[in-house]
């Protein structure tokens, strides 16, 4: 089995409120020097056997048309190796 | 005459917006988001709420409800479709309308009687106003923020797709105060504001919200 993670961003021109009222916490809790701050999605896909081409293809399909809105997200796909039993870090 | 009203789980305004239907002098024909079926009617209207929660982004989860998929047909064959609030927002998922709405730029609900301009009366649902009319509409909404790209926003003046804007401050942050906005053929209207909680004197900022249903039986009845 692997995970493939889809990350989902606000285009950079895109205002980001939420990511705004983060920032804007910080210095109140006395965290200085982060001049901005950007809130996205992480989808984590556990897919069923291996991950093909075509099975990337699909994922890509899958995150253009239902986890982003292309008008205003950017998206990024990886795949990631899930560890098995007693595999190191 | 029959304007369908399309409930989703998390709708909120369907029954009011059934009920504007009726006041404007049509049959109100109440549709569900689960049936691949728009019981014969002329004209839809997809309601405010949260459907879905909001989950994911607002309307990206409705906008794949099998009724769409006969919404989204009949719109492209003419049929005229209104989406307020969540409506709009699921018309901007389908991609039957440019741009998208996000979260307020101010960060709050805003729930307030909200003045706007008519700025395009040759739509199917804005027939009954004089251009330029300026009204009096309930706006509430999270995330009413409308943005497109430069180029769409240019286009969508240029083509006079502008419906309405807000006048006085911009309540959520829309581009260029944009409240709502058409496709290129008129007939289907995306809009923030909410014209079925503006149809009687006995509630809400009076009626100027009536035309717009008044407005969709016209153009029904001259088709």
């Amino acid at each position: 089995m692997a995970r493939v993670v889809v990350d989902v961003m606000l285009k950079p021109e895109i205002l980001d409120p939420q990511g705004k009222a983060v920032q804007g916490a910080l210095p109140r809790l006395g965290f200085e020097g982060i001049s901005d701050v950007r809130q996205g999605k992480r989808f984590e896909l556990e897919v069923d056997g291996e991950v093909t081409e075509e099975r990337l293809i699909e994922i890509h399909k899958i995150a253009e048309t239902l986890l982003s809105n292309p008008v205003i997200e950017d998206f990024e796909v990886h795949v990631e190796n899930v560890a098995g039993p007693g595999a190191g870090a | 005459m029959k304007i369908g009203v399309v409930t989703f789980p998390g709708s909120l305004d369907d029954v009011d917006a059934r009920r504007a239907v009726t006041v404007a002098g049509a049959e109100a024909v109440a549709l569900w988001h689960g049936d691949h079926d728009l019981q014969g009617v002329d004209a839809v209207v997809l309601p405010g709420g949260f459907s879905y929660g909001d989950y994911l982004r607002c309307g990206a989860i409705s906008r794949f409800a099998p009724v769409m998929a006969e919404v989204i047909e009949a719109a492209r064959r003419g049929m005229p479709v209104l989406g307020i609030c969540n409506g709009f927002q699921i018309l901007c998922e389908s991609h039957l309308l440019p741009g998208a709405l996000i979260r307020n730029d101010h960060r709050k609900f805003v729930c307030r009687d909200q003045l706007l301009r008519i700025e395009n009366n040759r739509t199917a649902w804005t027939s009954e106003y004089d251009e330029g009319a300026e009204v009096t509409i309930v706006l509430k909404n999270g995330e009413g923020g409308y943005v497109a790209d430069e180029a769409t926003l240019d286009l969508l003046e240029g083509e006079g797709r502008v419906v309405a804007r807000y006048l006085g401050d911009n309540p959520n942050g829309s581009q260029r105060g944009i409240a709502g906005i058409s496709n290129d053929r008129g007939n289907v209207v995306g809009l923030m504001p909410h014209p079925e909680h503006a149809i009687e004197d006995l509630c809400g900022p009076g009626t100027d919200g009536l035309p717009f249903f008044t407005s969709a039986i016209k153009t029904l009845a001259n088709a």
